[in-house]
């Protein structure tokens, strides 16, 4: 068998480009195949952040023509830093996700850091960081609690988060105590998590170069390592064009931002967080064992992965970015108050995951989903207000919007079945 | 046959696994030397795949002892079995639809270069492994959703021979095969013998256990129904042992009345 010689793939160790099946639709190279596997994946159902953009586009173009002000530096610069606490909250549930769980308590923890870190500094005078250190580790332990009731007990996600829900905004008030509200000193750590610019058009300018450049190098390092060991790669004119569009994207938002006042922290800081979970998730064997959860639970312990000991982990780094987003919302809105975590948050955070691309039934998503996801939650927020239009109508639409991303996915999942790529 | 150490690399001793009810597996021996490929016979709900996932630390045995290379072991969970160097195909399949075919391939053992997944290194070996295999699948890239049935299995029995096992179990690996790649798959468990090998094959078509197989293990109604060699036994015993017209008049019975029905 060892001078068998496959008849469709006779060169397939030693080319770099092997011939294959004939019948597959493989990308070819160059720009033509670009379009080509481009249109193929629409027809399968395989979306990707295409629906979400074109959504954001109508969006942005609606609420123009409504209000000139809109796509204002001032109004985009607030967009993209209320976004950050929504935004943190949905990247630590896609987690959940991509395992096909659920998490309803995200809202709640938030609002027990936000809670945490007031009475600690304001009331107890407590240093400001050891307090954003006990709220953190507070949400992480939070979320370890559930991981263990769903992962070792084996109670159902959903019952163990939804008990999860109203007993922390439970504690939360009993945190707060009677006054309800604690005010939080705004130029503090806490307060300057949303209120910090860096002024510097130098700043936003040159994280934006450090960004493609490095992009550049790592894709063009990776490119010669696959073409080294054999294996498809990257040409270059993909490398250069992906280079671009990342310049655009990056050069873009940090010459709106330097129009007003320039780079949020909070911009910085979420940024900072999504390439990091990103990373963790497709570069790690952690990762990895996420993605095998939300695929097979049987293949994945059948492969010898600690199901239990990653699902644990799982519900404490949802834990841990509910009580970071907790963090941002206190310092937005310079309080930790009773409302905290409640209303419309929870909704938000499931639909920005979703609607950024993460599915419901597991095993497909990216913590990127939770940036577009997060901008078209927060773009219907500041437009409705901007009209003056009331909350039970924002609610109302945000509900809508939710229903239809999730008939999205819904119908994008039943189309790679039977496209085979579900 | 072919004896190639004196303790069996795997022997099961008195195993017994109860699934509530349900008495799986009863009293079970099993012996396998390296180099001996030894075929694992039985009708549906026999309990072969209740044995092969003791074996691997997916079931846990109740009672019972395993001994790897002569010492007892106990095989608890699946790493368990993996450390050992026991790799396993499992009858219904143990792949992630929504991962590729080299992230399946490398689950739960990925290759990392300073703490990150190699996948550069993951994806040349991946290749490498089926070409040597010969087993023809479109792109590793794809995920294994978008294989045919025959294609996952194929995948799945690359998947084992990965970490270079010494024992490998194949759970009806031919069954959802064409020929050519039944034809492979066989060729492959040849050759795992010639490299030293244990293997255990669970199967259904007696033409190809007769064509592998050194020794014929039969289990029935969750029990041991005898060892046979595969050199000086006929396919009528060894079916019979598996319908268990062997074992009492009753049984011997119901088996006529099958064969008059043919
Ligand atoms: N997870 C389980 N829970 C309860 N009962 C089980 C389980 N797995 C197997 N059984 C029972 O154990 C018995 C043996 O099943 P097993 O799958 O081992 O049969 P088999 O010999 O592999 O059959 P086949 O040839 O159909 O694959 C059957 O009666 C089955 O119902
Ligand atoms: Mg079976």
């Amino acid at each position: 068998m060892s001078t068998h010689i496959d008849p469709v793939n006779p060169a397939a160790a030693h080319d770099a480009i092997p011939a294959v099946d004939p019948r597959l639709l493989v990308r070819e190279q160059g720009f033509s195949g670009y379009l080509n596997e481009f249109g193929r994946k629409m027809k399968a159902g395989d979306l990707g952040s295409i629906p979400v953009v074109i959504g954001l586009v109508v969006i942005w173009s609606i609420f123009q023509g409504l209000n000139s002000n809109f796509l204002s530096p001032e109004n985009l610069t607030n967009i993209a830093i209320t976004m950050v606490a929504t935004g943190m909250i949905a990247v630590g549930i896609i987690f959940v996700l991509l395992l096909g769980e659920i998490d309803l308590s995200v809202g709640s923890v938030s609002g027990v850091s936000g809670a945490i870190v007031a009475v600690l500094a304001v009331t107890h005078g407590v240093n400001e960081w050891l307090a954003i250190l006990a709220a953190v580790a507070g949400g992480a332990l939070i979320g370890a609690i559930h991981g263990f009731f769903f992962a070792r007990i084996g109670a159902p996600a959903f019952a163990v988060t939804l008990s999860g829900l109203l007993f922390w905004s439970g504690a939360m008030l009993q945190i707060l105590g009677s006054n309800g509200t604690i005010n939080i000193d705004s130029d503090g750590v806490v307060g300057k998590l949303t209120t910090y610019y860096f002024s510097d058009v130098a700043a936003g300018y040159g994280l934006a170069a450090v960004a493609v450049v490095a992009y550049f190098l790592a894709s063009f390092s990776d490119s010669k390592r696959r073409q080294a060991a054999g294996v498809p790669s990257r040409p270059l004119g993909e490398i250069l064009l992906r280079t671009g569009l990342l310049a655009l994207f990056t050069f873009g938002p940090a010459a709106v931002f330097n129009q007003y006042k320039g780079l949020p922290l909070a911009v910085v800081l979420f940024v900072v967080v999504l390439v990091g979970t990103d990373f963790v998730l497709r570069r790690t064997s952690f990762g990895r064992n996420v993605f095998a959860l939300g695929g097979s639970v049987e293949a994945s312990r059948r492969a010898g992965i600690n199901v239990t000991g990653i699902r644990i982990a799982v519900f404490s780094i949802s834990g841990t970015f509910a009580a970071i987003g907790g963090l941002f919302w206190a310092s937005k809105i310079a309080a930790a108050n009773q409302s905290a975590g409640a209303g419309d948050l929870l909704m938000n955070v499931i639909a920005a995951a979703v609607i950024g691309g993460t599915s419901l039934f597991g095993g497909r998503g990216r913590t990127w989903n939770a940036l577009l996801g997060v901008m078209v939650i927060t773009s219907i927020q500041y437009g409705l207000a901007l009209e003056g239009i009331a909350t039970p109508i924002q609610y109302m639409i945000t509900g809508a919007v939710l229903l239809a991303t999730v008939v999205i996915d819904s119908v994008t999942r039943k189309t790679q079945k039977t496209a085979g790529r579900a | 046959m072919v004896h190639v150490s004196a303790a069996p690399v795997l022997a099961l001793r008195g195993v017994s696994k109860r699934f509530g009810a349900v008495q799986a597996l009863t009293d079970v021996e099993l012996e396998v030397h390296s180099g001996e490929v030894v075929a694992l016979v039985g009708d549906n709900g026999a309990g072969k795949s209740t044995l092969v996932k003791t074996i691997a630390g997916v079931h846990p045995i109740d009672d019972g002892v395993i001994e790897w290379q002569g010492r007892p072991v106990s095989i608890t969970k699946p790493h368990d079995a993996q450390n050992l160097g026991i790799a396993t195909v499992y009858q219904d399949l143990a792949l992630c639809d929504n991962i590729d075919v080299v992230g399946n391939l490398f689950l739960g053992r990925e290759l990392k270069r300073r703490g990150v997944l190699d996948e550069v290194e993951m994806e040349r070996r991946a290749r490498e492994l089926l070409t040597t295999l010969s087993i023809r699948i479109p792109s590793v890239r794809i995920p294994i959703a978008s294989l045919s049935g025959g294609q996952r299995q194929t995948v799945a029995i690359a998947r084992s021979m990965l970490g270079e096992p010494q024992l490998v179990i194949l759970d009806e690996p031919t069954a959802a095969l064409g020929v050519e790649q039944t034809a492979q798959v066989l060729d492959l468990v040849e050759r795992l013998r010639e490299r030293g090998h244990a293997v255990i094959l669970i199967s259904h078509n007696m033409a190809d256990v007769k064509a592998v197989a050194d020794k014929v293990a039969v289990l029935r109604l969750g029990r041991n129904n005898g060892v046979f060699t595969v050199a000086d036994t006929s396919q009528e015993e060894i079916i019979s042992a598996i319908t268990g017209a062997t074992e009492n008049a009753v049984t011997r019975r119901a088996a006529r009345t099958g064969e008059a029905h043919k």
